[in-house]
């Protein structure tokens, strides 16, 4: 099954460089280690929350506004796609996403139309 | 309860487990066996009940559910080798000999097994609480979803949607039905545990007799049993199977004739079930050995303690209040502290137990439980300050829920004006 692995951080957290240099070692180890498992579908992080645009769309009439969707003190920093077995091997993996020790990362199962 | 209706409460479980391993899918597995067990039925009547009445469903349901895979023209996921083994066998009846020997070969040795994974589906912790407690009594014990309803005062549509969207989640989510790694076995008999409790804490509760509600009390139990023989190595589900049996035990004095409560102290102990206490104290004698005790065995020798009393002025509440004292090092929470209150107070004198209550208060811990007032008041009222002890009955009885309880509290203060 497919899984987004959703990480959410503290935005307002600013990491030394030291710090960001350790997190990105561990996120590529991380990251090695599903490629080489063969579980990897796919995975970036994205730039801060206040690069964010949202748009909708309400009776024909485009509005776009500055900012997240939702402001909260936990936002969308990254996500990966892995494609494991259950629920327990996602959860797993999720456990090992660096982020998951400040923040937390939501398991998301993908919906699969190929699925009888 | 008839007979045909009771075996097939009792083999709905094992049944249900066998069958979503066989089928990999647990809403065919589930409407299968329903459809399964409808026909029992009919057959068992006049063929007569079989010897292995959870096989016998096993099989029948496989056939039915190949049936429906056929005319809804799929294929069981994964299991194609199952899938022409049962089209090989599909032409026979399911009391065919052929087929019911060949379930035995294939699920009695792993029944077990299959049984355990289910129970730690049911209460996959990405499952919130309700629907763990739900999907238990409904898929191990064999509850339909309007006695789980009546028993948790829910109305019975409420139960259903609740049972129905757990088991989406389950499909959706993809919660495994397949045993955990063992490093995480012991975290998932746990949350098994914690279920269980839930159950049997709910009918332990629950107000006076009613004969609309089953029993979870006794459901809790067997649930306790089970898994207890599913991993008789675990001495935490051994301590509490014998928490819930001491309990349990101590039920039929717990009421007067005329339902009021009587408190432990004034229990006439001669109708505790001293059988049922012997089961406790040997469970948890076997289970002591290991020398690990954990919440649910600290909390069974304390029961120990209270039920081997042979009066209540010999119950040692000096190793009570110190077992309390373990627990709470084990777990930290109010309700324990209150606990240890009480036993202190027991042991050392009111004032003693009082200050530890104060400091609840003080803490603004427990402050919307009626245990925690009633305690407080009870402690007051042995002290001798009436006027005190009546507000802290009056706050309980604002917050007390059950009948019995009510008047108990009505009576303590009625008593003290």
């Amino acid at each position: 099954m497919r899984y987004m692995l959703l990480i959410y951080g503290d935005a307002t957290y600013q990491p030394s460089e030291a710090e960001m240099g350790a997190t990105m070692g561990e996120y590529m180890a991380f990251t090695q280690g599903i490629i080489d498992s063969g579980e990897m579908v796919a995975g970036d992080p994205l730039h801060p929350v206040s690069t964010a645009t949202t748009v909708r769309v309400r009776e024909g009439v485009r509005a776009i506004t500055d900012g997240p969707f939702a402001e909260t003190t936990e936002v969308l920093g990254g996500y990966y796609i892995v494609d494991v077995a259950d629920l327990d091997r996602a959860l797993a993996v999720a456990a090992l996403i660096p982020g998951a020790r400040q923040g937390s990362v939501e398991v998301r199962a993908i919906v699969d139309y190929s699925a009888g | 309860m008839d007979d045909i209706e009771r075996i097939l409460r009792e083999s709905v479980g094992p049944a249900l487990a066998t069958l979503t391993r066989v089928l990999r899918d647990f809403d065919l597995a589930e409407e299968s066996l329903q459809e399964a067990a409808v026909l029992a039925m009919q057959r068992w009547p006049t063929d007569g009940n079989p010897d292995q009445p959870a096989a016998w469903l096993v099989t029948a349901a496989r056939r039915k559910a190949l049936d429906r895979l056929r005319r809804e023209g799929r294929r069981p996921l994964k299991q194609q080798s199952a899938w022409r083994r049962d089209t090989a066998l599909g032409t026979g009846t399911p009391d065919d000999p052929a087929l019911v020997v060949e379930m035995h070969e294939e699920s009695d040795v792993l029944l077990d097994d299959d049984q355990l994974t289910l129970l730690l589906m049911c209460c996959h912790p990405s499952l919130n609480v309700e629907s763990q407690i739900a999907l238990t009594l409904r898929s191990v014990a064999g509850l339909s979803t309007v006695e789980i309803a009546r028993a948790f005062l829910v109305d019975d549509t409420t139960m259903g949607q609740r049972l129905t969207r757990a088991k989406r989640k389950i499909r959706a989510a993809g919660i495994p039905f397949t045993r955990p790694l063992s490093a995480d076995l012991a975290d998932r008999v746990e949350i098994v545990c914690h279920t269980i409790y839930l159950v049997f804490n709910e009918g332990y509760s629950s107000s006076g007799p009613s004969l609309m509600r089953v029993d979870l009390c006794a459901e809790a139990i067997r649930l306790g049993w089970l898994l207890h023989r599913l991993v008789p190595d675990d001495v935490e589900v051994a301590g509490l199977l014998a928490l819930m049996l001491f309990h349990d035990a101590r039920r039929p004095a717990r009421l007067s004739a005329d339902g009021e409560l009587v408190l432990m102290e004034d229990q006439d102990r001669s109708l505790w079930d001293h059988e049922r206490i012997g089961d406790a104290d040997a469970i948890l004698r076997v289970a002591m050995v290991n020398r690990s005790p954990g919440p649910y065995q600290i909390q069974a020798a304390i029961a120990a303690l209270h039920s081997t009393a042979a009066h209540a002025d010999e119950t040692e509440w000096p190793q009570i209040a110190s077992l309390y004292g373990v627990l709470r090092r084990v777990v930290s929470s109010p309700v324990v502290e209150l606990n240890r209150a009480v036993a202190v107070a027991m042991a050392d004198g009111a004032g003693a137990g009082l200050a530890l209550i104060e400091g609840l208060i003080e803490r603004g811990q427990l402050l919307d439980s009626h245990l925690l007032h009633a305690a407080h008041a009870d402690l007051l009222r042995r002290m001798g300050h009436y006027p005190a002890a009546i507000v802290a009955y009056q706050r309980a009885l604002e917050l007390v829920r059950t009948e019995p309880e009510r008047r108990f509290l009505e009576r303590r203060i009625i008593q003290l004006s």
